[in-house]
């Protein structure tokens, strides 16, 4: 048996060995195919096939509908708000009276320092004459947009004349000056285009340059060498300047700050760059300048070298809405792109009226502003020695802004003692000063402080007694 | 739905094909002859990049004069209407002194409170006096008056939540409230139709937005369940929050939305609702409390809702309802309430005056006949432009109506003629609608009585002759079978 298989397997690796070296007799090119070249032409095809099949991948199974059911009953959402204590709720004063220069709190009579009401128009027999002629006339609200049977003759009125006060050739008038800024900004930028902006823009520019889409830069706080050098790197980088438009995005008087932006230094950089400007005039129009036209003409640089101012109405010109102007184009480019023009309610009328009437008041009354710019510095001056507390800001801006010398580490602690010292100020002394707020939704980077806003109708006595009370409660919180 | 007939649609397309054509062959004319004159951009991009004002210059500036028509009146339901000219075919418009008396069919004015009131007007005058235009200061500043803290208790008792909070106005309170309440890793599921503020409050958030079949409550519901199974997209993380954002009246279709269904979906999954009422607070239910009083569903299960004061109310500003503690979250952190000067306080007033009106509480019965008024109107109306063959869009008890028009050539015609006959209509186009459904949208208010309804069903009548809009004419009844009737009687 054993020697049988044996003879067997002999004979096959005979035969094995004799196929491999026997020439098969073909001659290719002038070499001889011998039985190894073809196993070695079959390794090859193995590897070639190898090579060529797709690894193995796992199906992919679509989730059953038993699935999705367990996963929907077992996700669990976050409370939609976080939990808030008492201590962290802002109780504001509630207001008795106009928001004049003196204010009824609790009963009691307040020296106000918390309306922004710069020219002391609150409270002005010949706008609320206006007004209640308005009011019998068109009744409170426009009950319409712009484009459907909401735009009254009183609007056509305010924005010529308007328009007529700065010196630009028109004017478009929002319903509210909290909007207007983040409403023009995505109506004339878009995605591709660039914007560079400053770091200490409040809230409602912020909100602007997200939904512009554009790609955004922003330069250290009113500092003109950090905005040329961006300038300078966007510049050379730009590959078709033609196609891209660039805006520099500022304000005026910086309502986080108190600081003034330098317009000289801007339209050089402006123009040597091909950006265009657009400036946020909330606290600035009717203010500054000789005759109130803003920061074009307190500069000294002629309206057309800016190219969109837009304005809150809510400020010096006392009454409520915003403003947009600048070349014919612009506005007429507002009027059909921007979206709190078109699809909102237009500005109730009488506070249409009561803006004439405030430009009126202004153009004929041009001293109000000479007043309020004594009062200002008077105030800074008796300011400058509070205990703790550092002024910051322009000389001549309406809103004083008082910054912490040394901070105490964390916001949440000053804002504590910020609230603190205001809470006693107007409690013993019956003087109302702000802190500034901040939103968890702000990105400014700017420090926390308290802010007074002057009026020109404010009286010495008022600002010798602000002054006083705050430096004693000062004095007390930081010693 | 929208019934569409097929060989309108295909004129429509065909119109608006030749518009195109010939836009975009003045623009390359003009192109031609521009050639030569020197550009003064020097450099500068100019502000509207290539096509993206092409509709504006081509088909909008040819039908101007149909929009933004000023008025001289309080926006009753009749109103003066300003005459305007133009010397370069409608390219600038130019007023002139002379106005026609108009019978208003465009305003929002569903509860008659646009002009002077009885009751409201002295009240409004009396806090102007006492309170001055503006405050000129935020909510939390020094902007908040006795009349402020009224209001927020009396939207929150009239709405029928625990709580509430102002805003100086309507489209602010959307686009400021919902970036505090959601953020990145958060999901929002709109409506398709939603308004503008709400698509750019949901942009502004940061938060993923996805889309829902217009009052679709089952395509809601597969859209939540794709969405909760997957997760965030590409990391698969869960879904921090949802919230589904609904309008109770979608102004552009006149529709109610289907509230019992797609609230009942939400609160299988576990997710929050936004109501905006900002047409339907006022003007809808038995007491005017909205439509959630009308369908039936109990304010409790809406986590939120939003409403204006400009519509139903006659005068302006915002306001959100939820429970306490969601409002002191958006007091303490919405920028809109820390940031933008309070709302004016004789507007404040004018609220407290109507809504107090509305409720009964000025001690006569004007709030209930002016809401039976305006239900009886609406539906009228309604009913009878639909007997006489228009296309009407919109739900029964809804005081807005579309007339459908689809054809780019009858917007202008019929908004001409109509004020030609005294009757101020209101037509929309792209891009409030889409491309092919151009309509003509009529406001019924309280203060239209029977009359004026009957004139002007008849001038819309002559003009939809006039300009062909009645595409599903209705068959007439027999006379006879009347009278055989009464024959025997």
């Amino acid at each position: 048996m054993a020697s049988g298989l044996m003879d067997v397997i002999a004979n096959a690796l005979n035969l094995i060995t004799s196929a491999f070296d026997a020439p098969t007799g073909a001659i290719i090119f002038g070499v001889p195919i011998d039985g190894h070249l073809m196993l070695e032409a079959l390794l090859v095809m193995v590897i070639v096939f190898q090579l060529t099949k797709k690894s193995h991948k796992p199906p992919k199974k679509p989730l059953t509908e038993k699935e999705i059911d367990e996963l929907c009953d077992e996700w669990v959402p976050e409370p939609l708000t976080s939990d808030s204590t008492e201590e962290t709720m802002i109780k504001p004063p509630t207001l008795e009276s106009a928001a004049g220069p003196h204010v009824i709190v609790d009963g009691k009579d307040v020296v106000n320092f918390a309306s922004a009401n710069y020219l002391g128009l609150v409270g002005n027999k010949d706008v609320i004459d206006s007004c209640v002629g308005s009011l019998e006339k068109y009744g409170v609200g426009s009950c319409g947009p712009r484009t459907f049977y909401g735009t009254m003759d009183v609007h056509l009125d305010c924005e010529a004349r308007i328009a007529k006060f700065i010196g630009m050739p028109d004017c478009a008038l929002y319903s509210y000056g909290f909007c207007t800024i983040f409403s023009v900004i995505p109506a004339f930028s878009k995605k591709g285009d660039i914007i560079v902006a400053d770091e200490g823009v409040h809230w409602a520019v912020q909100n602007g340059l997200d939904l512009s889409r554009s790609t955004v830069f922003y330069f250290k706080h009113n500092d003109m060498k950090s905005l040329e050098a961006i300038l300078e790197k966007i510049t050379s980088r730009i590959k078709e300047p033609e196609k891209v438009r660039r805006y520099i995005v500022v304000e005026a008087i910086y309502q986080n700050s108190g600081q003034i932006a330098p317009l000289n230094e801007m339209v050089r950089l402006k123009e040597k760059h091909k950006f265009r400007i657009i400036l946020d005039e909330s606290h600035s129009f009717g203010v500054l300048g000789n005759s109130g036209r803003g920061l074009a003409e307190y500069c000294g640089v002629p309206n057309e070298k800016i190219d969109i101012i837009t304005a809150g109405m809510g400020n010096a010109l006392a009454t409520d809405g915003g403003l947009c102007t600048g070349s014919v184009g612009v506005v007429n480019h507002q009027r059909l792109m921007s979206s709190a023009y078109l699809f909102t309610a237009s500005l109730p009328p009488y506070l249409a009226s009561a803006a004439i009437g405030a430009l009126e008041y202004l153009e004929a009354n041009p001293s109000v502003l000479t007043k309020l710019r004594a009062n200002i510095a008077f105030l800074l001056k008796e300011l400058s020695d509070v205990s703790g507390l550092a002024t910051v800001g322009h000389p001549l801006s309406p809103i004083i802004f008082l910054k912490l010398k040394k901070s105490t580490g964390s916001n949440k602690t000053d804002m504590h003692l910020l609230d603190s010292i205001t809470n006693q100020v107007l409690k013993e002394h019956s003087v109302l000063i702000v802190t500034t707020k901040r939103s968890s939704l702000d990105k400014c980077p700017l420090p926390l402080g308290l802010r007074l806003f002057v009026s020109a109708s404010h009286s010495e006595s008022d600002l010798v007694k602000a002054a006083a009370s705050l430096k004693k409660v000062a004095a007390v919180a930081f010693s | 739905m929208v019934r569409l007939p097929y060989l309108t649609a295909l004129t429509t397309l065909f119109s608006y094909g030749i518009l195109f054509v010939f836009g975009h062959l003045r623009d390359f004319f003009r192109k031609i002859f521009d050639w030569s004159k020197s550009n003064n951009l020097q450099g500068y991009a100019p502000i509207c990049l290539g096509y993206e004002d092409f509709y504006t210059r081509r088909l909008y500036l040819r039908i101007q004069d149909c929009f933004g028509r000023p008025i001289s009146s309080a926006p009753d339901s009749w109103f003066d209407v300003v005459e305007r000219y133009s010397n370069d075919n409608n390219k600038t418009l130019h007023r002139t002194e002379k106005t026609t008396k108009c019978l208003n069919l465009g305003s929002y004015n569903y509860l008659g409170f646009a002009a002077a009131d009885e009751y409201c007007t002295p009240r409004v005058i009396e806090s102007l006096k006492q309170y001055s235009v503006s405050t000129c200061s935020t909510r939390v500043d020094g902007g908040t008056t006795k009349l402020h803290t009224e209001l927020e208790e009396l939207v929150a008792r009239f709405v029928g939540k625990p709580a509430a909070v102002l805003f100086g106005m309507g489209y602010v309170t959307n686009s400021a409230i919902i970036p505090a309440l959601i953020g990145k890793g958060g999901l929002i599921i709109s409506d398709s139709l939603n308004h503008n503020s709400i698509v750019n409050g949901a942009r502004g958030s940061g938060a993923t937005v996805r889309v829902f079949q217009h009052n679709n409550a089952p395509h809601l519901e597969e859209v939540l369940r794709e969405q909760i199974a997957h997760g965030q997209p590409r990391t698969h993380r869960p879904w921090k929050k949802i919230i589904v954002i609904i309008e109770g009246i979608y102004s552009m279709e006149g529709e109610l939305c289907k509230l019992p269904e797609i609230i009942a979906v939400c609160k299988k999954y576990k997710v929050y609702t936004y109501l905006d009422e900002a047409h339907s607070i006022g003007a809808v239910g038995q007491t005017g409390r909205g439509v959630c009083e009308l369908l039936g569903v109990d304010t409790a299960d809406i986590d939120i809702m939003m409403g204006t004061f400009t519509k139903s109310f006659g005068s302006c500003g915002g306001y959100i309802a939820a429970s306490k503690e969601i409002i002191q979250h958006l007091k303490r952190t919405c920028p809109a309430h820390l940031y933008a000067t309070s709302m004016s306080p004789p507007a404040v007033q004018q609220v407290i005056s109507a809504m107090k009106v509305i409720l009964g509480e000025d001690g006569t019965n004007r709030g209930a006949k002016k809401l039976a008024q305006i239900r009886e109107n609406s539906n009228f109306f309604r009913s009878e432009l639909q007997k006489m063959g228009f296309e009407v869009l919109g739900d029964n008890d809804s005081p807005i109506m579309p007339i459908m028009l689809y054809n780019p050539a009858k917007i202008p015609a019929f908004s001409r003629e109509c004020l030609h006959q005294n009757v101020a209509i209101v037509t929309v186009a792209f891009p409030a609608t889409p491309l092919l459904l151009a309509r003509a949208r009529i406001c019924i208010s309280a203060a239209h009585s029977r009359e004026d309804l009957i004139k002007a069903l008849e001038v819309i009548s002559k003009v939809g002759d006039l300009v062909g809009i009645k595409y599903f004419p209705v068959e007439p009844v027999k006379p006879n079978k009347v009278k055989h009737l009464k024959k025997i009687e």
